[in-house]
């Protein structure tokens, strides 16, 4: 080996280092590379997968507004968030590709609370990943795919604060939460020692936590996560849930195919690390440990929705209408 | 009524609770709208200047947002009361201003003579408004005061906003614990009928007893 050569070996390792780094740092918080799926699968002709498929766009309904889950970048129009890469990665089992460049094949919606459900049911999205808590009253509008994701009540403290790690540590402490509400009378009954001060808003609740006079906020972890999200330095999570709100990925009722395509692919992802890679990626800043992904619900859906007339004129021009079946109780 | 009956004793809690304010504050606010009645009919432009621009301004804010700019606000300029303290202060600072002009009222009914007379015999004006003027004027407002009470016990709901035990609190509690709005709050109707009826009662027995007999 001459001089010349020595010096050349290390210098090429240390050229592909650096250029190895600087592809894998992304700015982007969207989970990249990993568990692509190179080439689109087929699809049977017909299903909502085949049909999503030969139009090109997954719609996907989403908050816009919801720190660490949804939230459009006003600037460059990105969104970013736990419930957006769970959309993403749902579209990557329908098209094909990776995660980073499968926003060209999603239309995304904004889906405020009140207008998810009408959002499925007019047939404006494909599916909703917007915060959407799976309840026996929804369940009878639209289908969930899922839990994906498990909200709850937590406690927000100031960042320097070490002395709340679970909900007993309020006890004897002064907890802040709203008049008379659910996430008020779970602090009553779950750490009956606290001092509890309830006012309107928790924006007052917010401003005593900074000022010293309360401990703690108690409410939805995300509330609170918008709060920590403005305030990161002063504020954060003690990420220690004490209730349960299971987030499930709205559907159109009665589509039994697609729904059990949507949740194949979130045990997919659970197995394949992808789902704590996007936990990570969206919350593991605001003090939320990766859980273990919840057991995905394939609950029998019941079908109730009346179903749409549909017109069919017969031979002889006699108009006859029919009701159209929706057999969703099949699995 | 049911659910009155059922809660009782947090109603009976609540009244308490609402006496306390009512009467700790009216206790303050009437010092205070005693001694601003006198700036503003006093000779001394700065002290009726003070005394205006307090009444004006206090008077004419909502006292739901006094309760919050006074609670949530002054903390930042150092002041921080506990909670009770400061629903005491603010319904004292509200309650003063009204009381300061319906004495000034009563002050503005005691004719000129009584004053002048007072004045001719060596008082200072301190003097005539204490010893001759004031116990003519606060004995013509009665009714107006027992009015002002009667107020304050119904705007003591409002310490509420900052968390302070009173009736309204009550109500508000025991609809939601029992998820029956209309009876709870018909029982703190009934319950607020009970501290402010006797009350005028009260007011109109003190006005005859005190009335000047001319």
């Amino acid at each position: 080996m001459t001089r010349r050569q020595r010096l050349w070996l290390p210098a090429m390792v240390l050229v592909m280092a650096v250029v190895a780094a600087a592809c894998g740092s992304d700015d982007e918080p969207t989970v990249s590379g990993g568990g692509g799926q190179p080439t689109a699968p087929t699809f049977p002709a017909g299903s909502t997968m085949a049909n999503i498929q030969s139009k090109g766009k997954l719609v996907v309904g989403t908050k816009f507004d919801q720190p660490g889950l949804g939230v459009k970048n006003p600037t460059n129009n990105k969104l970013t968030g736990f419930d957006t890469d769970i959309a993403r990665l749902i579209a990557v089992a329908i098209f094909g590709g990776t995660v980073d460049d499968i926003d060209s094949k999603i239309e995304w919606k904004e889906a405020p609370t009140p207008q998810r459900q009408l959002l499925i049911q007019n047939g404006t999205v494909d599916l909703i990943v917007a915060t959407y808590t799976i309840n026996d009253e929804r369940k009878t509008q639209i289908d969930f795919a899922g839990p994906y994701f498990i909200a709850g009540q937590d406690i927000m403290v100031k960042a320097t604060d070490t002395s709340i790690k679970t909900v007993t540590d309020l006890n004897g402490k002064k907890v802040c939460s709203v008049l008379d509400s659910t996430p008020a009378k779970r602090v009553r009954e779950k750490a009956p020692q606290a001092d509890l001060i309830e006012f309107a808003s928790y924006a007052l609740c917010k401003d005593e936590l900074l000022n010293g006079r309360v401990a703690a906020v108690s409410t939805d972890n995300i509330i609170l996560l918008g709060f920590v999200d403005k305030d990161p330095t002063t504020l954060k999570l003690v990420g220690n849930r004490f209730s349960d709100e299971p987030y499930g990925i709205g559907l159109e009722k009665g589509d039994s195919a697609f729904r059990d395509f949507v949740n194949n692919r979130l045990e997919q992802i659970y197995q394949n690390g992808e789902w704590a890679k996007a936990f990570d990626a969206n919350l593991k800043k605001y003090g939320l440990a990766t859980p273990t992904p919840p057991p995905v619900d394939r609950y029998q859906s019941t079908g109730e929705v009346v179903p749409a007339p549909t017109v069919t004129t017969a031979a002889g021009g006699a108009t006859t209408t029919t009701v159209a079946a929706t057999t969703s109780t099949t699995p | 009524m049911g659910v009155v009956l059922d809660n009782l004793d947090q109603f009976l809690l609540g009244m308490r609770d609402t006496v306390v304010l009512t009467v700790l504050s009216f206790a303050f606010a009437s010092v205070l709208g005693v001694v601003t009645a006198g700036f503003r009919v006093s000779p001394v432009p700065p002290l009726r200047v003070a005394g205006a621009a307090y009444v004006n301004i206090i008077r004419n804010t909502p006292l739901a947002v006094l309760f919050v700019l006074f609670y949530f606000g002054l903390v930042y300029v150092g002041i921080n009361f506990a909670r009770f303290t400061m629903a005491i202060v603010v319904l004292s600072l509200y309650t003063g201003t009204f009381l300061a002009e319906t004495v000034r009222a009563g002050i503005n009914s005691v004719s000129r003579g009584q004053g002048e007379a007072a004045r001719s015999l060596g008082m200072t004006f301190p003097q005539v408004l204490v010893i001759v003027v004031l116990p003519q004027a606060i004995r013509t407002v009665v009714q107006p005061l027992g009015s002002i009470f009667s107020a304050l016990i119904r705007n003591s709901s409002l310490a509420t906003i900052i968390f302070v035990a009173n009736l309204g609190r009550t109500a508000d509690a025991v609809a939601v614990e029992t998820a029956q709005v209309v009876p709870s709050y018909l029982g703190a109707a009934v319950a607020y009928l009970l501290l402010t009826l006797p009350t005028g009662q009260a007011v109109g027995w003190l006005e005859r007893k005190v009335a000047v007999r001319r």
